[in-house]
């Protein structure tokens, strides 16, 4: 028996209230609960965070490579899709 | 340190560093047993988290001793019989269920100490116990959790963790013993130890050791500088490197 026996979880980390929680990497734990506090001591010990979800790797349903030119190719040529038209006003953090 | 005008808050009474010296050995020893994990724990995650609780201790110890005196001599150059910890966080790490034993064991008795010191405003020790509440907290959240999986988990982890809590209790009565220069209320602290230890082996299916919890030669023994057999090797190998190298820095 080794630890290779426990799920796989990704973790999520909120840097900070106000911004959304970030993908920051994945780990191993018994179960949902372990999971969290191996989260904790694993991304947040160096004060990175206020809030933590962790999901199961399992429940992840990915894109696949092979799909990459019919999912992402086509948004490729359309510019006006882009708000790239609009000036930022200054002081605007976070957009 | 240069000796500079002694403040009340930096150099205490002689009773006060007394346990200084009892509460940062403590710290200091189990933060060496938890290190010895480093490399060698069951999976990568729990040996981060050993490590961290390991380091939270560490600095616990390090603002107690430095109450004494120059934290690395006391660290270092102390020889064994000058050592206050209790009996019970020098005991070996063993298998993970006696590591964690142990944590349970110490850190509930831990955060119960220091909820108490913090409280007490007229406590040297109170500013210290504040912040390392919070830490310890944490520490008992993570025994009890493995508590709780390994005596409700498979046969085998409940046999060992069983065997684990048998092994180690009767260094617990230590705990209660009076510390010089130390004022608690060691009934609540005791009651209180009690209460949340068996509720968590009763929630890992386990059962609480019946035997008695101090014994003869044990009584109040670590905090005297009596200490176990194993605690001499820890030793030698925790000083080994300053002894040999004394003033080398990295």
């Amino acid at each position: 028996m080794t630890g290779t026996d426990w799920p796989l979880w990704e973790v999520f980390v909120r840097s900070r209230r106000g911004l959304s929680h970030t993908h920051a990497g994945s780990l191993h734990a018994p179960d949902a609960e372990m999971a969290l506090r191996n989260a904790r001591d694993l991304y947040t010990r160096r004060s990175e965070g206020v809030s933590i979800w962790v999901v199961p790797s399992t429940a992840v349903t990915a894109s696949s490579p092979d799909e990459k030119d019919p999912f992402f190719e086509p948004a490729a040529d359309k510019p006006y899709r882009h708000p790239t038209f609009y000036d930022i006003p200054e002081g605007v953090k976070h957009l | 340190m240069t000796a500079s005008v002694p403040t009340p808050a930096t150099v205490p009474a002689q009773a006060h560093a007394t346990a200084a010296l009892s509460l940062g050995d403590d710290a200091l020893v189990l933060s060496h047993r938890l290190g010895e994990w480093a490399g060698h724990a069951p999976v990568l995650e729990e040996e981060v988290a050993l490590a961290n609780i390991a380091l939270d201790l560490l600095g616990q110890a390090r603002v107690l001793l430095s109450l004494v005196g120059d934290e690395d001599e006391l660290a270092y150059l102390r020889e064994e019989r000058a050592f206050r910890n209790v009996q019970l966080v020098e005991q070996p790490n063993g298998d993970f269920a006696h590591t964690i034993a142990r944590q349970l064991y110490f850190s509930v008795y831990q955060q119960l100490l220091y909820e108490q010191l913090a409280a007490d405003a007229g406590s040297p020790f109170a500013p210290i116990a504040a912040k390392a509440v919070k830490e310890v907290a944490y520490h008992r959240d993570h025994a009890e959790h493995w508590t709780l999986r390994l005596g409700d988990g498979t046969p085998e982890s409940h046999s060992r963790m069983q065997r684990a809590l048998d092994a180690l209790w009767r260094f617990t009565g230590e705990l209660f013993e009076p510390v010089e220069g130390l004022s608690v209320d060691r009934d609540a602290l005791r009651d209180g130890w009690l209460t949340t230890v068996t509720d968590a082996i009763r929630r890992a299916t386990l059962t609480l050791p019946d035997g008695p919890q101090i014994g003869a030669w044990t009584a109040g023994a670590g905090r005297q500088g009596i200490h176990t057999e194993p605690f001499g090797r820890m030793l030698a190998e925790m000083q080994h490197l300053h002894r040999s190298h004394p003033g080398a820095t990295w």
